[in-house]
């Protein structure tokens, strides 16, 4: 088989794909949704809803709020009792709508049956609406809003649609689910995507470590023409938008540069058994897979969740958090979050929870640095992470944005392979947003 | 033999005049003018190089009050340090008018030590608030309070503040703080405030910045200041220096008397003074006239 990888820097982190095995279940209805307004990167949507107000699963509850945004649907079907701020995986006090739940009515505009529906009877312009309407963000995890990426500027050509199927992040395997078992969807959902950029090209890149799932799209994508898998090497982060075009079309992504500059859009995996959803059986975004592992976890498992659902629920289902459990990971091991308590509810972003134990939680005191510079040959994106981390001690914000830490990702990947254990992705995640505070205010100027 | 020391004295000599002659022709062409009153400003100034001022270092400021003097007028600039006697000093010099200035002080404005707002997280990045800041709101969960790592202390210059670790809060020693405001532009969640330093050393100030419900915020932190008002009411007619907004009370310290009656009523004890307030009129008994206002 050939494989393919991008060729600077990269880690790879052993991958524990624990709940690989274990099927997409629907997990139980909350007793009361937290639906968070601003589930997607850009301004938060706009609550349309009050206190009391009877909604049904697919309302309309918050409506976008500029360009970039997106619209927030009721995952449940209830009573609105509260608009108030409630903790969402950043820390802090976000505004959602609250509801309880009261049954399990559905918006009868939604078709709920089961058939695949083929033919796309929808033009370009249609099917970006559609998206808007229907709220779709990209489910990878930084939530952009899909309807933005495919209004392509005027004078952008682009020849080639990149599905992201990656998962590179250890531990997670809902897209992995997501490709044996709704194999149909994400094909007729590419097409999709393609009919929407006008494109007649679209590769589905899949690392090596998903033999089935290669097998099972390949097999199946041979209906679907213009449609390719490509295999790829495990190395993370080839998930990250400008490695997989690299890897897959050999393109290189200028610093502060787009995807669509160099002729192409990168899309999640899971998002297109969303946008199938949403432009064949008229469904919005208000449910998405969720992995839960961890390695002491009773029982590991993929649920079908709808958005709003307190994780302590979803802990429950898999039998509790094992004694010792130190830390509660919103999304992957690399780029995940701890959350501050497990009330938090699940959203657009959210791909897995992984409970962590003590000792793989324990952060090791930091030594000095030794200069062995495996971090420089482990950034996927050339930078110098110990020099910037340096920069960022001494707050010499000029020679950071020289040393372009706004390119950095926040993979990881630094800090993963240091030796004395330096907390150089915390330092130059700071430089990266004071760098570009600093860009925005003289492009104020 | 003479000639072997001779010549080479000569030769010496000869090379070392043309170079005078030539250091000195192009020191005359290359001289820069440079404004005397510069130096004696500058030598006015404390030179610690705070940056307080704004500018980089104590000679950056000294040019640019210089500048100012020039278009007439040095009324923006000042030095936090310094205060207003080096102003005056300085103003004596350029032969200007100088604003008196009230002497500042930072003051804290977060109550929620260990006791009163115990950690329910821990917190095991690198140990700075600014980075702490855009991790989670803290490890006491305040969105708005202090995070307890320091950075407003390592940016004093002038020892004036340390860690305490029994609180888990920063100290500011008033006797030391020089207001250069960098602990204020340090802080990320902007608990740090300059105060004025007020008469006699008096100052009340809200020890909270808060902004959540009372009720939320009580489940975290019992020092929080919960909006209730009370000092608002308390605060006297003719002063009215409390407004309320956002579920916290701000006192404005240009219309404060600093009579301590807000302090006295305030139920998590949020309101804080320099001095001790005096105790509320026992309502039964007539006290005796020299009743025990401590003296300022």
């Amino acid at each position: 088989m050939d494989l393919k990888t991008f060729k600077i820097g990269g880690v790879h982190p052993p991958e524990n794909k624990l709940s690989a095995g274990a099927p997409i279940e629907a997990a139980a209805l909350p007793k009361r949704a937290f639906i968070h307004l601003g589930q997607h990167l850009g301004a938060p949507a706009k609550p349309i809803v009050q206190k009391g107000d009877k909604v049904r699963v697919g309302t309309l509850i918050g409506a976008g709020e500029g360009f970039i945004s997106a619209a927030v649907h009721s995952s449940v079907s209830g009573t609105v009792f509260a608009i108030d701020a409630v903790v969402d995986a950043s820390g802090y006090k976000r505004p959602a709508v609250i509801i309880d739940v009261e049954g399990d009515e559905w918006e009868p505009t939604i078709d709920r049956s089961p058939e695949l529906k083929k033919d796309i009877s929808l033009d370009k312009k249609a099917i970006v609406d559609r998206l808007k309407e229907a709220g779709i963000v990209g489910l990878g995890g930084a939530t952009f809003p899909a309807h933005v990426k495919y209004m392509v500027p005027e004078g952008k050509k682009v020849d080639t649609l990149i599905i992201n199927a990656v998962e590179c992040e250890p531990y997670l395997t809902s897209d992995h689910r997501v490709m044996l078992e709704r194999a149909d969807e994400v094909l007729v959902g590419t097409r999709i995507l393609m009919t929407a950029l006008g494109v007649e090209r679209a590769v589905i890149g899949i690392e090596a470590n998903k033999p089935d799932a290669i097998e099972i799209l390949s097999r199946k994508a041979k209906d679907h023409p213009g449609i390719t898998v490509q295999a790829l090497k495990v190395q993370y982060p080839q998930g990250a938008e400008k490695q997989l075009i690299k890897a897959i079309l050999n393109r290189e992504v200028p610093s502060g540069k787009l995807p669509l500059d160099v002729g192409c859009v990168v899309n999640n995996v899971g998002t297109t058994v969303a946008v199938y959803e949403a432009v064949q059986k008229n469904k919005p975004l208000f449910e998405r897979i969720v992995t839960l592992t961890g390695k002491k976890l009773p029982r590991k498992a993929n649920f079908l969740v709808r958005v709003g659902t307190p994780i302590t629920q979803l802990i429950d289902a898999c039998g509790g958090a094992p004694e010792g459990t130190a830390k509660f990971i919103n999304g992957g091991p690399m780029m995940g979050k701890a959350m501050v308590n497990t009330d938090i509810p699940v959203t657009k972003g959210t791909s897995g929870v992984i409970l962590v134990d003590e000792a793989d939680a324990r952060r090791n005191a930091p030594g000095a640095c030794i200069r062995c510079a495996k971090c420089v040959a482990a950034c996927p994106m050339g930078l110098e992470p110990y020099l910037i981390e340096k920069q960022a001690e001494y707050a010499l914000w000029e020679d950071a944005e020289k040393e372009d830490a706004a390119d950095c990702m926040e993979c990881g990947c630094c800090q993963f392979t240091c030796p004395a254990a330096r907390p150089l992705l915390d330092n130059i995640r700071l430089a990266k947003t004071t760098v570009m505070r600093i860009r925005r205010e003289r492009s104020k100027k | 033999m003479s000639a072997m020391i001779l010549y080479p004295v000569i030769m010496l000599g000869a090379v070392a005049g043309i170079a005078a002659i030539l250091l000195f022709l192009t020191a005359k062409k290359f001289h820069v003018e440079e404004d005397p009153r510069i130096d004696k400003v500058a030598e006015l100034l404390p030179g610690a190089n705070c940056g307080g001022c704004g500018y980089p270092g104590c000679r950056g400021l000294a040019e640019a009050i210089v500048k100012a003097a020039d278009k007439g007028d040095i009324g923006g600039l000042s030095c936090p340090p310094g205060g207003s006697t080096a102003m005056k000093a300085i103003g004596e010099v350029l032969g200007m008018a100088v604003a008196e200035s009230e002497p500042m002080v930072a003051v804290l404005r977060c109550g929620g030590t260990h006791e009163k707002a115990p950690r329910t997280l821990k917190y095991d990045g690198a140990p700075k608030c600014v980075i702490a800041h855009t991790v989670f709101a803290g490890e006491k969960g305040c969105p708005n309070g202090c995070l307890g790592l320091g950075d407003c202390v390592t940016v004093c210059a002038f020892g004036a503040m340390y860690m305490d670790e029994k609180t888990g809060l920063p100290v500011i020693d008033p006797a030391k703080c020089v207001a250069c405001g960098a602990c204020v532009k340090a802080c990320p969640r902007k608990i740090i405030e300059m105060r004025p330093k007020g008469r006699k050393e008096r100052r009340v100030w809200v020890n909270c910045v808060n902004t959540e419900k009372g009720a939320a915020a009580m489940k975290y932190c019992k020092a929080a200041c919960i909006g209730c008002g009370k000092c608002v009411k308390e605060c006297p007619e003719k002063v009215q220096a409390i407004t309320l907004q956002n579920n916290l009370a701000y006192i404005d310290p240009k219309k404060c008397i600093a009579c301590g009656k807000c302090v006295l009523v305030c139920p998590t004890k949020a309101i804080l003074a320099t001095f001790e307030p005096p105790k509320p009129k026992p309502v039964e008994a007539k006290p005796a006239e020299a009743a025990p206002a401590t003296p300022a």
